[in-house]
Parts: structure tokens; C-alpha cells; sequence
């Protein structure tokens, strides 16, 4: 608790800076440029200081970013019996086999419990892109959903979304790796 | 001196400060370098001279000018430099000009007594013994760095004919531990400040076109979902929180509309939606995938991914939908397209034996060449005025963000101290 209220007087600190010190400075100051003073270039070569000097104008723009931290607390882990995660071969989004019975008994238990929700989360590997593994990891989750439509689960109980890339189950680029982070976790909401 | 309830407000306020400090040494830690790593071929040779009261500023303004001219690749800062010039000097340009330089930035940095600094400079073109004009700025301590960008972009265009992009601002993520930072920092990297700080994962961020907004893919509701924030405020929306995935926003060039790819009508689409939230209309009506959206500058056509195809390949389609057209033979992986700001030139990462590098096609001819020769090439955006890409790479097992030239021969890495550093994207034109 204490940690959080320390989190938090820092928050309302840093945002202290955003706005009010760095905003307010920014928003009333005269940051516009002049020109320099020709007296200096009349001198100079040719009476070209006046064309040059023409362009001596600009606004230095407000550069304030205000700061947010959306960390909040842990949420839930539901009642959920049994493995939840289905792995996948390389650029695979079909079902194997083994994995028949994992989804029957998330079926069931959905089947038993109408109000329950579940969320299914399509994960990748490390290779390639961060957008296009996240359309990748949407369709595993969205092949485990009409797995489970397929067994009974209504539509409106379960979510198929994707992290991509950007959640590995475990770090490291070595095959075995890999091969565990190309999943669809079955989670309870 | 002053009574005493005054003067609590003034002791709160200086540790307030103190604390504010602190809180801006953080990014500090996280600040990016510049390494050159390239060598060009025709660069404009310069001198800038030490700016006169150099001593009493933080900042060495002559420096950064040189930093942000050679990242830009068209230019190469001379060795020798006039001392004990400013920009109310008469040089010696013929002598200056024997030492190598074409030009020639003279200037001087004071301190005034509200606590600004006074930057001034002079440019000199040596080579027809020409005065090409100055400006002065006064700046506060913080905006010192700002000021130096600006006489770089000025000297930019005065010598090249082209905006300079020194002055404009680069959106990137870092992963440090398990923490999540937007950052907002100068195209040299400097000057970082945190945006947005998540437990969760943020991904591709997206300036608007007027520079005071990003919308990007924020995972902090256990699930991709696009937001708008206003950089100034802090103030955010939610753009894009349909069931399933919500990803990939791209502004159009008038800033009413984004782009985004949706999967609540199943698979993943692509939805126009009104820059003020409201119902997304589909755009893409295909089985495949359908992602990274990027509209060409006329705002006419889109730019995507698609595995139609069967690999991922990079389609073009006018913003209005319609008839699609494929713009990759070459390779089975090329994704993230971005079009350069004239609309000649799409850069994008392609796949070669594994390898995923980042090239750039002449759109008239179809002709793509290769522009780097490392192997975890990621999310290339172009500077505003066309002429340097940003892009995320990985050398010697280390994610960085590193520019580069259209022909790859002079490259900045923009390296961090810690951490991952990914998903940059390059701001507009400040606005005058």
C-alpha cells in the first residue's frame, strides 16, 4: 500500500511536470524567432543580407508531452480446470489432434456455466513483423473458438484475440523456444 | 523576507522542481546515440565555429548543429574551424574557403538576465562569398537543444533546397524489464519524455498529421485495442475497442480518418473510422488477412499487407475501396509499407534467406533494392522531408533505432543504453 501511494505521489508528480511547470512555461514564452540584426552582416559580401535575412523567422513549437501511467492492479485468475494452452506448428493455424480433448473439457465446463466468458489469445513466435504476427495470432485464436463453437459453445461467451509476438511464453530463439510460444491460451474471465 | 505560509509554497514548489529533475533524468538514462556507421560520397563540406559564449550554456549548439548535418548524410563537418566568430562578424570567407569549407555557421549563445538563453547565428556561403542570413531565439535552458535544430534545419534548407527535419519529433516503445514506455523525443533521439507508460504491450504508434496526437495499440485491457492521445494533455480516447483484435492505425493525410484492421467481423480486416471514434466502415472483404494500412499522401490510395496470395505480400487499393492491385513479386515475406512523402517511393521489410531486411522500391518501375545488410530490420517510416528512413534493428543481440539514407550509405544508430527500443515513427513538419 505504501508502495502504491509512493507510485501514486510520484504519478501526480511527474504529471505536476508535464503540465504546470513545463506547459505553462512553454504556452506564455516568446519563442519566436528574429531576425538577427543586419548591422552586423552589412559588411558582409555583395548586400545579400537583407535576401538571407528574409528567411530569419520562426516559432519554436510547444514541445510538452504529459506523462501517463496506465499500471494498475492484477486482476482475477477465474476457476479453470485443466492445460489451457494449444500449440501450433510453424505458420499453422490447424488444430492438432492432441489437443482434441483439452478443448472438449474447456467446452464443457463453458457449456455448464452460460455466463462464464473465456477468452482465447492467439499467440506467435519471434519472426517477422509485430502487426502481421498479430493478424497471424488471431486467426489460432480464431480457430480454437469454432473448435469450441463446433462442441456447443455459444459465439457471445467466448473473445478470440492476439498478442502476436509481443507475449512469449519463453524467451530465447532456439526451435524449442519457438515452438512454445506459436499458442492460443484459453483463459477464463 | 517573505512571511511565512509564502514561504512553505516556495520551499513545495523547489522540491516539486527537485523531484521534477529527477523524474527528467530518467529518460536521460534511456537516451539514444548517435554512431555513424556509414561513409558518403558528395557531402557538403562546413565549418561551424564554436558559438561565442558557448561556456555559459548547457548545451554545445555547435555541435548538435553538426550531428543533426552529418546524420542527414548531404553533409560532412569540416575538422578546422574559425575561432572567436560570431554571427556579427565580417569572416575572412576566401581564407575559410582554402580550408575546405563551402560554408561557413558563425553564432553566439548569452545569457539573459530572466535566465533564457539569446542563440544567434550567421550562415556563409564561401564558395560565392555570400551572406545567406541568420535568426536568434530566445529560449529557455530546455529548449536550448530545440533552438540548435532549428539552425540546422535552416542551414538545410538554405544549402540544399529541402525542409530540414531536424526539428521535428520521433515516436518509439521501449521494453525495459517488463515495462512498456511511449516516448516522445527530437529526431536525434535526444530530449526523450515518456507519453504513456504501460504494464502491457504498446505497438504501433502513428503521428497525426498536425504532430499533436499519436494513435496506436495499446494491450493494457488484456487485449489490442487503439487509442488517440493528445500529446500535449495527456488526454486519451479509445478510437478502436471491438471484440477481437483492434490494430494498426494509419491516419489519413487530412487527419478526419484512420485506417485500423479489425477482426470483430472475424479474421483481419481493414475499417475506415472517423478520427473522432464512431462506427468503422469495412474497407477490405477478403478471407486472408488484411493489415498495415498506410495511406498514400494524396489520401487517394491505401497501402497494405496481405496474405492473399499465400505469403505476406504489399497490395495497393484506392481508400475507397475496390479493386486491389499487388505491388511485391519478389521474396515470400514483405510487410510494414511505408510511402514516402512524394508517393514515389514505398519502403518495407522484405525476407531473403531468412534475413529480414529493409528495401526500398521506385513505385514507377517496381525496382527494389536492399538498403541494409542486417537481419532483424522492423518498421521503417520516412523523415517528412522524404529524404532519411527510421527504422527498429537488432545489432549484436540489441534492438536500436537507426536512420539511414535513401541509398543506405550513411546510416545514424540512434543507440539506447538499455533496454528494447522499437516502433519508431517519424513525426511531421513542426508547425510555424
Amino acid at each position: 500500500m505504501k508502495r502504491i501511494l509512493l507510485a501514486l505521489t510520484f504519478a501526480a508528480v511527474l504529471s505536476g511536470c508535464g503540465s504546470s511547470v513545463k506547459l505553462d512555461e512553454v504556452a506564455v514564452e516568446d519563442k519566436t524567432g528574429t531576425l538577427v540584426g543586419a548591422q552586423g552582416a552589412t559588411a558582409g559580401a555583395a548586400g545579400s543580407g537583407a535576401a538571407g535575412g528574409a528567411a530569419g523567422r520562426g516559432a519554436l513549437a510547444s514541445q510538452g508531452v504529459a506523462p501517463v501511467d496506465v499500471t494498475k492492479p492484477g486482476s482475477n485468475a477465474a476457476v479453470q480446470q485443466g492445460p489451457r494452452i494449444v500449440y501450433f506448428e510453424y505458420d499453422s493455424f490447424v488444430i492438432k489432434p492432441e489437443f482434441q480433448s483439452l478443448i472438449e473439457t474447456h467446452a464443457r465446463q463453458l457449456r455448464a456455466d452460460p455466463v462464464r466468458k473465456a477468452v482465447v489469445e492467439g499467440h506467435t513466435d519471434e519472426t517477422g513483423g509485430r502487426e502481421y504476427n498479430l493478424a497471424l495470432g488471431q486467426k489460432r485464436a480464431e480457430a480454437v473458438r469454432r473448435a469450441l463453437g463446433l462442441l456447443g459453445v455459444t459465439d457471445a461467451q467466448v473473445e478470440a484475440v492476439s498478442y502476436g509476438k509481443e507475449k512469449p511464453a519463453v524467451q530465447g530463439s532456439d526451435e524449442a523456444a519457438l515452438a512454445q510460444n506459436r499458442r492460443a491460451e484459453i483463459n477464463f474471465r | 523576507m517573505f512571511p511565512n505560509p509564502f514561504r512553505h509554497v516556495f520551499v513545495t514548489l523547489r522540491l516539486l522542481a527537485t523531484l521534477c529533475l529527477l523524474a527528467a533524468s530518467v529518460p536521460a538514462s534511456a537516451q539514444l546515440r548517435i554512431e555513424v556507421s556509414g561513409v558518403g560520397l558528395t557531402q557538403l563540406p562546413i565549418a561551424i565555429a564554436p558559438f561565442r559564449g558557448q561556456e555559459s550554456a548547457p548545451q554545445n549548439i555547435a555541435s548538435i548543429v553538426q550531428a543533426d548535418l552529418e546524420r542527414s548524410g548531404q553533409f560532412r563537418g569540416t575538422d578546422l574551424v574559425p575561432v572567436n566568430l560570431d554571427e556579427l562578424a565580417r569572416p575572412e570567407l576566401t581564407a575559410w574557403r582554402q580550408k575546405g569549407a563551402d560554408s561557413l555557421v558563425v553564432g553566439s549563445v548569452t545569457r539573459l538576465a530572466d535566465g533564457r538563453f539569446d542563440v544567434r547565428f550567421r550562415l556563409w556561403d564561401l564558395t560565392r562569398g555570400q551572406d545567406l542570413g541568420g535568426q536568434s531565439y530566445a529560449v529557455t535552458q530546455a529548449d536550448l537543444r530545440q533552438s540548435a535544430h532549428r539552425i540546422a534545419d535552416f542551414v538545410y534548407e538554405k544549402l540544399t533546397g529541402d525542409k530540414g527535419i531536424f526539428s521535428t519529433r520521433i515516436a518509439y516503445v521501449t521494453k525495459i524489464a517488463q515495462r512498456y514506455n511511449l516516448w516522445i523525443a527530437d529526431a536525434d533521439g535526444e530530449n526523450a519524455q515518456s507519453a504513456l507508460a504501460s504494464p502491457e504491450p504498446i505497438i504501433s504508434p502513428a503521428w497525426s498529421p498536425l504532430g499533436s496526437q499519436l494513435a496506436y495499440v495499446s494491450f493494457e485491457s488484456r487485449k489490442p485495442v487503439v487509442y488517440v492521445h493528445e500529446i500535449a494533455t495527456g488526454k486519451r480516447r479509445l478510437l478502436a475497442n471491438f471484440r477481437g483484435s483492434n490494430s494498426a492505425p494509419a491516419w489519413s493525410p487530412d487527419g478526419r480518418t484512420l485506417a485500423v484492421t479489425l477482426s470483430r467481423d472475424g479474421g483481419s480486416q481493414l475499417y475506415l473510422i472517423d478520427a473522432q471514434g464512431g462506427e468503422p466502415r469495412r474497407l477490405s472483404q477478403s478471407s486472408s488477412i488484411d493489415t498495415e494500412p498506410m495511406f498514400s499522401p494524396d489520401g487517394k490510395n491505401i497501402y497494405f499487407v496481405s496474405d492473399r496470395g499465400g505469403s505476406p505480400q504489399i497490395y495497393s487499393m484506392a481508400s475507397t475501396g475496390g479493386s486491389v492491385q499487388r505491388l511485391t513479386f519478389t521474396g515470400s515475406y514483405n510487410i510494414s509499407p511505408s510511402i514516402s512523402p512524394d508517393g514515389k517511393s514505398l519502403a518495407y521489410i522484405s525476407r531473403v534467406n531468412g534475413a529480414f531486411r529493409l528495401h526500398l522500391m521506385e513505385l514507377a518501375s517496381g525496382n527494389a533494392v536492399a538498403i541494409t545488410d542486417t537481419s532483424l530490420d522492423e518498421s521503417p517510416s520516412f523523415a517528412p522531408n522524404g529524404r532519411l528512413i527510421i527504422y527498429a534493428t537488432a545489432a549484436q543481440g540489441r534492438q536500436s533505432l537507426t536512420t539511414t539514407t535513401l541509398d543506405g550509405r550513411v546510416k545514424t544508430r540512434l543507440a539506447g543504453a538499455s533496454g528494447e527500443i522499437r516502433e519508431p515513427d517519424w513525426g511531421p513538419l513542426q508547425q510555424q
